[in-house]
Order: structure tokens, then sequence, then C-alpha cells
């Protein structure tokens, strides 16, 4: 499935662009593109200087210390590195079951966190796209021009983050870097006081999140065959599916589907991972390329996320969420949906399935329970995985006698996907931007297409507009024709004479 | 005519007895006075300086100053606040005092006294020295990144379990905590959890293994209240477990 702009014929005679590992990151990407004398692509590379290290520097650490301190990877998504690291903690202190109000305060914690972060990257960083075009002035194609335009859009847009906030606030204690989730359990359930704060606006809540749903579908059929074209690729995708099929972003096993909707895998224990995914690396990128393992690394890389999540799961447990996942399928013909742009479809019914989720866990009497912890034998090894808001995350720790990590293994969401976000910018190089002279809208799809995955990465998506992002042109003789560069603050500036 | 003998600490009469230091008389009327190393139920030891106060014109530490009648102590003033700033900003950067993933942030001593004295910034560049973890014995682990050098811990070991587990190595700024067994290790001792050593470390050097971050945010030693008015780490230990 891989395409021939990888790696050009001739990549020794072209002129490499080398940016010097920026420490890590969120927010450092970079794409290289190669063109010929007649401006055809020959090649074209995502680059995401992805190195955090946390992975070597735990190592000596106590494992109960990783659900607080292997967030710090983010500062976007923290409760799922949150959750992930306590799922392999639970493994390591031999917790079969939690208590059904741990299990479903972290559920909480979760929705909470989804709906958050869905709404960060529709509303605010991406309506701006979807709203006034790819090609619209840059001083308008912003935040503050969807304020201007479209007020009430921006307001609930602004309102559904502050609520998922506020379910993570007082789930962990703090809306950013909390300590809720402990080995074994949680450390506090919700209080009275704490649940009727939440039920007070969860209607409108799910209110908001239906107007969401029929806004971007109203955006998507407007120029349908567009955006069923824009960036698409034919891709594996991967997720995690409850036992019966639902979809679940806490936990289930490992469903695989090839792009045509056959299955690969299904309902795998995910601490058999390994048996199942490889890391690849390649010489050019620091991030490394999973692939399924019985498919191989050309044909083996998927896509993770909420484009995955919907068209893997069998149903939504919510009934609104599940209607909309039906509109949603008829769209493939009966074959997964693989238009890169329908990530922001699929990521908005997420956004409802998770409002009308949070209502139930809030009208559960389980959720203001005591208890809070329950733990077995230890283990040496613990795996955990979740769905993020941005697709499946993996954490693997090893720990000795004596409680301390000897090994740590993290596949972060964005990692899964490095692979397709690269043949997803090189089909819009070859059929958008080839034979171009490059100016701002072409820079700015290639964004788009970065974006529709929300990679985390996370300034470059979470952080519209700020993303450094550099386009070389350079003819077959090494020489470069023409440069430009997005500056953190937004300007953009052609940097060759 | 009263014979009470007192000084006064920032403009405030504060009674004293014989045998007080400036510490002992001024947390006994109330006043705090920060301070790390110092722990009432142990003899004083006077080497953090956090406590330094202005004693007629000199600076001393008021855990070991005896109390003196009709002195003037000053405890509040920016001079002084500014000066234990700058100790505890070398604190921080002389160790690895990572407060976002601490299990103790909230209820560490520390922490806290920072807090107090409107420490923003560690200011100095830092150390970042290389140190383990020791968490060879089953109950008890010790994180030397974190230790202050408070020697709360030697102290406690020595004159209250009478086991004289800890001791300090070194001199000068090589000074570290040691575990006196023949590896080197806590696990090849006698320790217990049981231990008052195990009860007074005022950071998150000496804490209970398979466990933390078990008081959620907001419910914390220090969440509420500031250090003047909570008090110390080892007042609360138990109520914290």
């Amino acid at each position: 499935m891989s395409t021939s702009l990888e790696t050009a014929e001739n990549p020794d005679q072209l002129e490499r662009i080398v940016i010097e590992p920026l420490t890590r990151v969120e927010g450092h990407g970079k794409v290289t593109l190669l063109q010929d004398e007649n401006k055809h692509i020959k090649q074209a590379r995502l680059h995401i200087v992805e190195f955090r290290g946390f992975e070597k520097f735990i190592q000596g650490r106590p494992y109960w210390e990783t659900p607080v301190l292997v967030q710090r990877l983010c500062g976007i998504c923290p409760v799922s590195h949150h959750l992930a690291a306590a799922k392999a903690t639970d493994m390591l202190v031999g917790t079969p079951q939690l208590t059904p109000t741990a299990e479903k305060i972290r559920r909480l914690m979760h929705y909470g966190q989804t709906l958050q972060s869905h709404a960060l990257h529709f509303f605010h960083l991406c309506s701006p796209d979807l709203l006034f075009g790819f090609d619209d002035e840059v001083r308008h194609r912003n935040i503050v021009g969807v304020i201007e335009d479209h007020p009430e859009i921006a307001k609930q847009g602004v309102l559904l983050r502050k609520y998922g906030q506020e379910v993570i606030r007082l789930t962990a204690g703090k809306r950013v870097h909390g300590t809720g989730a402990i080995p074994g359990g949680v450390n506090k359930s919700l209080n009275q006081q704490e649940l009727d704060y939440l039920l007070k606006d969860i209607d409108q809540i799910i209110s908001w999140s239906i107007d969401a749903v029929a806004l971007i579908k109203r955006i998507f059929f407007e120029q349908l065959d567009y955006h069923l074209a824009f960036a698409t690729i034919d891709s594996n995708m991967l997720s995690l599916i409850g036992s019966d099929g639902a979809f679940d972003i806490y936990h289930g096993g490992l469903r695989a589907k090839d792009p045509d909707g056959n299955t690969v895998f299904d309902h795998v224990d995910y601490t058999d991972y390994t048996d199942y995914i490889m890391e690849g690396v390649k010489n050019w990128s620091y991030m490394k390329f999973p692939f399924i393992k019985s498919l191989g690394a050309d044909n083996g890389w998927y896509r993770v996320g909420p484009l995955a999540r919907v068209n893997n799961c069998d149903f939504f447990t919510t009934p609104l969420a599940e209607k909309e996942r039906k509109e949603f399928s008829e769209m493939g013909n009966g074959k997964p949906v693989n238009s890169s742009l329908a990530f922001h479809w699929a990521r908005l019914i997420e956004l409802l399935y998770c409002a009308e989720a949070i209502k139930e866990l809030l009208h559960d009497p389980d959720i203001t329970g005591s208890e809070l912890l329950n733990k077995g034998e230890m283990n040496s090894c613990g795996i955990g995985v979740i769905e993020a808001p941005r697709g499946t995350l993996f954490h693997h720790y090893e720990i000795d006698d004596d409680g301390l990590i000897t090994k740590a293994n993290l596949i972060v969401s964005t990692t899964n996907n490095n692979q397709a976000m690269n043949e997803s910018i090189r089909q819009v190089a070859s059929h958008y931007l080839d034979g171009n002279q490059l100016n701002e809208p072409l820079l700015n799809q290639i964004e788009v297409a970065i974006r529709a995955y929300d990679p985390c990465l996370s300034c470059a998506t979470h952080a519209m507009g700020k993303m450094p992002l550099e386009i070389s042109l350079v003819d077959e003789n090494n020489q470069l024709v023409d440069r430009l560069e997005k500056r953190a603050s937004g300007r953009i500036e052609r940097t060759f004479d | 005519m009263s014979t009470e003998k007192s000084f006064k600490l920032d403009g405030k009469t504060i009674p004293f007895e014989d045998g007080d230091t400036i510490m002992d008389a001024a947390l006994r009327a109330g006043e705090y006075i920060p301070h790390l190393c110092h722990n009432p139920e142990f003899t004083p030891h006077g080497s953090c300086r956090v406590c330094i106060v202005d004693v007629n014109g000199r600076q001393v530490s008021a855990c070991t100053q005896p109390a003196t009648e009709n002195s003037e102590v000053i405890n509040s003033s920016e001079q002084i606040m500014s000066q234990r700033r700058s100790l505890l900003q070398m604190l921080f950067v002389e160790g690895n005092h990572v407060c976002p993933a601490c299990e103790k942030s909230g209820a560490c001593q520390l922490q806290a006294v920072a807090y107090y004295t409107k420490m923003l910034s560690p200011h100095f560049t830092h150390f970042f020295p290389q140190r383990t973890v020791d968490a060879s014995h089953p109950d008890t682990a010790i994180d030397f990144n974190r230790c202050i050098l408070c020697e709360l811990c030697v102290r406690a070991s020595r004159d209250f379990d009478q086991k004289n587990i800890f001791a300090i190595d070194g001199r000068g700024i090589r000074s570290h905590l040691v575990i006196n067994s023949p590896s080197g290790e806590l696990g090849d001792t006698d320790f217990s959890a049981e231990d008052k050593a195990a009860h007074v470390c005022p950071v998150g050097a000496i804490l209970p293994k398979h466990k933390g971050y078990e008081r959620p945010i907001g419910d914390r030693l220090y969440d509420r209240k500031p250090i003047s008015v909570v008090g110390d780490v080892a007042a609360h230990e138990f109520d914290q477990e």
C-alpha cells in the first residue's frame, strides 16, 4: 500500500534539508518535498522529531509513580497516558478486576478527556479550515475568524471543552496532570455536590454535541467528492473493541481490519501486542513506523484514532452516537470509510458518544461509591492499552523484585499514524501540489491533511498555524529552487532568493 | 509585676522559659518560623539554616539560639525572607526535586516552605546529580534524589530507634546520606517501617513502597492552608497515611 514517493530514486543527488533534533516536541514538524525540474514531486516526507526519553529515564523509578510521572509526556491529553500507565500498574499489582466505582470513575475521566480534546481539535483548530476553506485569507482562517463570523459555534466549542475539563478536574483533582488513577484503582469518587455540578449542564452538552455532528455533516456533504478524495488513502485500521464488538475507548481487545473491511485479527488480548505489532525504523525519521506483523512493513501499516474506531466497531452503546455511526458507515458502501477528512466526522460522533456516556455514568450509583482500590499478587510485567483521543496507546513496563522499572515501551497514538500521515501528505503533494509554484494555500493543504489526524505532535495541530513547517523545492541537479518556512509565530517567509 | 521573661519577635512579645530556644518559644506562642531540619522531638541541629533570624543585628538559627531577655528578633523582614529563598533555591537545585511527579507533592515541607517564602523559581543552575532509588527494603524506599540532608532520619534512628541506620558521609558539597550496612542498602539493615526514622522525613526521600498519590489533590496536607498554619509534616505523618 505504500506509495513510491517515500524515497526518490536519486536522493543522494538532491539536497536534503536537515534540522537538528529539537528538544522534543510537541510541535515541531517538518515536511520535505523533492521535485524534479518539471516540478513533479519525487519525494515527500513528514518529519516529526519525536524524542522524549521517557522510556529511558523512568528506568530505576518506582512503578507506582508511572501514572503521574509518565503523563507529563503530554499537556494536551495527559489523561490518556495517566490511564494507560494506571492500567499497566493494575497488572503489576495483580488487580484482577477494578472495583465498579474505580472503573467508572476512570471511564468518566477518560470520556471527559476525549470530549475536551475532540472539542479543542475541531472547534479551535480545524473549524477555520472547514468553515472558510483551505485557501481562505490566512488572517481570517483562525479561531478569531470563527468567533467573528460564527460566534455561536465558537462559544459552543469553548464550552464543550470546558465541560470536559471540569469532568477531569473532579475525577483527577486538576484539569491537567491530575492524580486520580493509582495502581489498583482511583483515589477518589464523586461526592453529591460534584455530581450535581456535572449533571446541571450535561443535557446542554449533549445538545451541542448533536449540533456539532450536524455541522460536520453539512460541511462534508457540501463538497462531498472533494472531501472523499482529499488526502484519502487505503489503510488497515486498528483499535480496541469491546468483547461484544461495541465501541470502547477504555478497555477491550485489539481489532484490525484491512482496507476492504476484512478482519486481520480480532479480540486480541492486548498484553500479547508484541505478537501482532512490530515497530519499524527508517533512517530518515526519529519516529518509529509500527505495522501489523502478519502483513509485513510494506502492507501492514495502519491508522488509529476516531476513523479507525468508528469503522472498526460493530455498534455504539449509546443511541444517538449509534444512529450517527450507521449514517457514517453508509459512506463506505460496505467497506470502511477511508477518507482522511472523515476523521473529523468520526471524531465528532465520538464527541457525541462521550457526552451520552458521561450522562449515563452520572446517573450510575457506583460513581459515588467508596470502594476505590483492589490489589492482588505482584507481577513483574504490566501492559496497559487505551484508546487515546488520537488512537491506540500502549504502555508496557517491567519491574524488578524491588518494584523499580527495568524496561518501558510506549507506542503513542501519533506513532501508530506515522506512515499513514506520510501517505496522506504524499497523496496531497502528488494530487494538489504537483507542478505548482508553492504558496501558502498549498502549504496549508499539507497541514490540513496532517491536522485531520490530530497528531500529538501536539503543538503541530494544537496550536494551529504555529507548527514550524518547511517546504523545499529542489531540482534534479540538487539545486534549491524554492523554499517556504512557516515560523512558530505563524509568519510565513519565502527563504529563497 | 510579672516576672515572665520575654523577647520581641517582629514586635510581638514572646514569653519564654529558661532553656528555650527562639524556635521553642515562638512555636509555643503560635508564631511560625520557617524551618526544615528542626523537629521538636529531637536535639536541635541548625544545619538547614532556613530558620535564620536576626537577633539584635546578628543572624542566627532560631532552632539553636537560646532565647534571651528583651532581645529584638526579626523573623519576617524581606532581607531574612530573601536569604531563606536563596537557601531553598540551593536545596532545590542541589538535588532532583521534581515536584510535578513526586508523590510527596502537596504534603512536602520543602515545597510548602518554598511556597511560604514566595520562592518562584530555582534561580540557580540545576546540578542534576545522578542518584538512585534504594528500594531493597520490602516496605520502604529511599529516593536519594530528594534528600535535603536534614539528618532527621539520622537523629531518629540513632536517638529514638537506637539503630543508627543512617549517617551523613562526605563533606561540603559532597555530603550525602548513607546507609550503615555492608552493602550500603536499606534492605540489609534491621530498619522497620514502624521505626521513628520512617516517619520524620520532611520531603519525599523516605516513603512507603507500593503506594503513592492515594490522597487526592485538594485533600493533601498543604492544599488548603499554608505551612504556617498546618505545621510540620512529621506532626501529621500518621494523618497522611
